[in-house]
């Protein structure tokens, strides 16, 4: 009995030195860039919002020659203490860390004002251009002109099923249903855009939007888009990043238009088209910049020309025709003759908005401060992503009835 | 023939182990964990190019591999201990509470509303106080109800401690939708009533939960009040006939329980996060349960067994960013693996398995 102890203590102080001993042997891989980066997600690739960013990242890493030693992912990193202790933990050895969630941001702002020497960089935060940091910046993409041109896609599919010789769609059947996480400016400002895309085909279209309250509960999404069917909804969307609305669409047989990738291989009944942030040109953009040495944008916005802004490919349950219409619209948003938020297209109130102060400045008071409204040849319309990178427009315009509960 | 089969052996029995060696207990422990590395870490080959040598270099890095991980290795194994202190005077009474979490989260949300609703009002110090105050009643008041209804009308605790957890959860989110106004659903860190650091910001849980344990195992062996739960988990019958009122009984010990949970959320808003979200218990509530078994709820041991899985958790972290595992399932299942391995091995230290042939021979001897 004596040997099989002293065996196994053997065995495990052996592994304790293993643990506590070379610490980096894989530097002799013969690599071509010592660069570290790094990457903290709050899921893992479960959620198809991370999956989007972790996909990304990967690629960009590939697309700069970073092989597995370069970069490091760390999943399922809570917002709170446990993120600022990841970045700081990665800080030891990285030259460039990305968070990928809202409630990131204080506990990176944290780690980057105890190393200078590293660059920080969030998704979706608000503070880069406030707090002055010079090693932590913001990124977000204008992803309300994706949802803009999925709306326009979900429109051409409601005039394909219930459209009559004229194309006229009628207010009962015009009737589309959103499900949102929270009624925050990111999610009103993309079911907005993408409300006004549907209405850039059918005018008489209406929206009832529903939060969950969660920015990740699969079976609240799959609930409210069932709860959204039942009352009428022919067409559902979401800013939520679980299977569950897309599921329930599938199910119901009733159209679904996506967010952060195409569902088409689960759902190929029901899935139009999705739109989608693309990461990958940011982060080649500041791995770029590391490499360089060059300074990185404190706000930096992708658009549907940096390929940050992307629809995917439309699904079989697209309507006819959807492809053309949408690379038309794609063409004048890019060229600047059609805006999203263009105040002629919409009322607030019945009447139209000629000003709109957004709270771009994050001080904690949730007092709005900017005006946003801009008016550029004879359009006058939203700038939505233009004073800072996340989205700011949360303004509930006539037609969409958001249900708070 | 049915009959003949009927009267024959079983292949196997389950015999009950009456007095087993703590060295074969340690042995058995240390088979269950290494064997259950091992397996771990052959399951993480098959998804990755990494080899074994990485499985466990990552694990002990994870663990160890800097002073932050240390101190975070003590930091969050006194966590869980001092969440398992919360609920093993509820366990020793078989009074089989579910409610951690809720009660952990409870003690938390009404910290950071002291926090949110006095800080710049009032001195640090002053709200610092009465969060701990009001910390520590949320989680006894959280507790106390299903005592109270199991003690009145002996409804079943288990189900009702499980369903204020939800409860709970939805306090948090009601109050981070009326706090927050932008509507994102986080709340940014508050700047007051945070609690000053004492020597290193680690050091508060690690000190506050190892003291709480050693009383607690002051309180349960030698206290009257300690003598009191066993015998009310022994069985209630006798309780009642030697003069223990098993209603009050119950009662206290899950008031005391709930509010060292609360405690925990108290450390925990104004010590580490300065923030709260639905999963701020960080699941602690039921780890804590696996923590307290595994120890055959033993205070002493319950160290040992916290700093177990706190270790098994660090690590894993390390070997997830080593293995390139995104992928949930996968870091689940590796985990899973290993505690599996250790809840089995406690099924061979109670019992034992008795084998058809052996039987025979001693009937012959």
């Amino acid at each position: 009995m004596k040997k099989i102890i002293a065996l196994i203590l053997a065995v495990a102080m052996l592994l304790c030195f293993a643990g506590c001993g070379t610490k980096d042997t894989n530097s002799d891989a013969g690599t071509k860039s010592d660069l570290k980066v790094g990457l903290i997600c709050l899921h893992g690739d479960a959620s198809t919002y991370d999956k989007n960013f972790i996909d990304a990242f990967k690629e960009a890493c590939a697309n700069k020659g970073l092989t597995e030693d370069n970069y490091t992912i760390v999943t399922d990193i809570a917002e709170g203490t446990a993120c600022y202790d990841q970045a700081a933990d990665l800080a030891e050895t990285c030259d460039l860390i990305f968070a990928d969630s809202f409630g990131h941001e204080p506990y990176m702002i944290q780690a980057a004002k105890e190393f200078p020497e590293v660059e920080f960089c969030h998704a979706t935060g608000v503070k880069a251009h406030t707090e002055g940091l010079a090693n932590y910046h913001n990124a977000f993409a204008s992803i309300y002109e994706g949802r803009f041109l999925a709306g326009v896609a979900a429109g051409m599919k409601l005039v394909e099923l219930y459209g009559d010789e004229e194309g006229k769609v009628s207010n009962e059947n015009a009737k589309i249903g959103y499900v949102g996480a929270f009624p925050y400016a990111e999610v009103i400002s993309g079911y907005t855009s993408f409300y006004l895309g549907v209405k850039h085909i059918v005018e008489n279209a209406t929206m009832e939007v529903r939060y969950t309250n969660s920015w990740y509960d699969e079976a609240a999404e799959k609930t409210t888009a069932l709860a959204l069917i039942d009352n009428g909804c022919k067409l559902i969307s979401q800013h939520a990043d679980s299977w569950g609305a897309p599921t329930a669409c599938e199910e119901r047989n009733i159209p679904n238009v996506s967010y952060n990738g195409s569902t088409a291989e689960k759902c190929p009944k029901t899935f139009i088209v999705a739109s989608r942030i693309n990461w990958t040109p940011y982060f080649e953009y500041i791995i770029d910049c590391v490499k360089n040495g060059d300074k990185i944008d404190t706000d930096w916005t992708g658009t549907l020309e940096t390929g940050s802004v992307e629809i995917t490919e439309v699904g079989a349950a697209a309507a006819e025709g959807t492809q053309a219409k949408l690379d038309a619209v794609k063409a004048k948003l890019i060229d600047g003759s059609l805006k999203v938020f263009d105040c002629s297209t919409f009322t607030v109130d019945n009447k139209a908005l000629t000003s709109f102060v957004a709270d771009v400045d994050d001080a904690g008071d949730f007092v709005p401060e900017t005006e946003v409204v801009e008016t550029s040849g004879d359009i006058t319309f939203v700038n939505e992503s233009a004073k800072r990178s996340a989205p700011y427009f949360n303004v509930i315009i006539d037609g969409i009835t958001a249900v708070t509960e | 023939m049915k009959k003949k089969n009927n009267l024959k052996e079983p292949f196997v029995r389950i015999v009950k182990r009456d007095n087993i060696k703590v060295k074969n207990i340690i042995l058995i422990y240390s088979i269950a964990v290494i064997g259950g590395l091992l397996l771990s870490g052959f399951i993480s080959m098959l998804f990755s190019d990494k080899g074994l040598f990485d499985f466990f270099q990552s694990l002990f890095e994870g663990a160890f591999g800097s002073d932050r991980k240390f101190w975070l290795l003590l930091q969050d194994t006194t966590l869980l201990l001092g969440a398992s202190m919360a609920l093993l005077p509820a366990f020793k009474m078989k009074f089989w509470n579910l409610g951690g979490n809720g009660q952990i989260l409870v003690g938390c949300l009404s910290a950071i509303a002291c926090m949110f609703y006095l800080g710049g009002k009032v001195d640090d110090g002053i709200i610092i106080l009465i969060m701990f105050f009001a910390s520590v009643f949320a989680g006894a008041l959280w507790a106390f109800i299903p005592a109270f209804f199991k003690a009145k009308f002996n409804t079943n605790e288990s189900l009702f401690t499980l369903m204020m957890n939800y409860i709970a959860q939805g306090l948090v989110s009601l109050f981070i939708t009326i706090w927050v106004k932008s509507g994102s659903g986080v709340l940014a860190p508050i700047q007051y009533g945070n609690i000053p650091d004492i020597g290193n910001k680690y050091l508060l849980p690690i000190i506050m939960f190892s003291l709480i344990t050693i009383v607690m195992h002051i309180y349960l062996r030698s206290s009257k009040h300690g003598y009191e739960i066993s015998v009310v988990g022994e069985s209630i019958n006798t309780a009642k006939y030697v003069g223990i009122k098993v209603d009050k009984v119950i009662i206290r010990t899950m008031i005391l329980s709930g509010a060292i949970a609360g405690l925990v959320g108290f450390v925990l808003a104004g010590s580490i996060n300065h923030t709260i979200n639905t999963s701020s218990a960080n699941n602690m509530g039921f780890t804590g349960i696996m923590a307290t078994w595994l120890a055959n709820f033993n205070p002493l041991i319950i160290i040992i067994t916290s700093f177990f899985i706190t270790f098994i958790s660090k690590g894993m972290t390390q070997v997830r960013k080593t293995f390139m595992f995104t992928n949930d399932s996968i870091s689940n299942i590796v985990v899973g693996v290993v505690y599996f391995a250790v809840i089995i091995c406690s099924f061979f230290i109670n019992y034992r398995l008795v084998f058809r042939k052996k039987e025979k021979e001693e009937i012959k001897k």
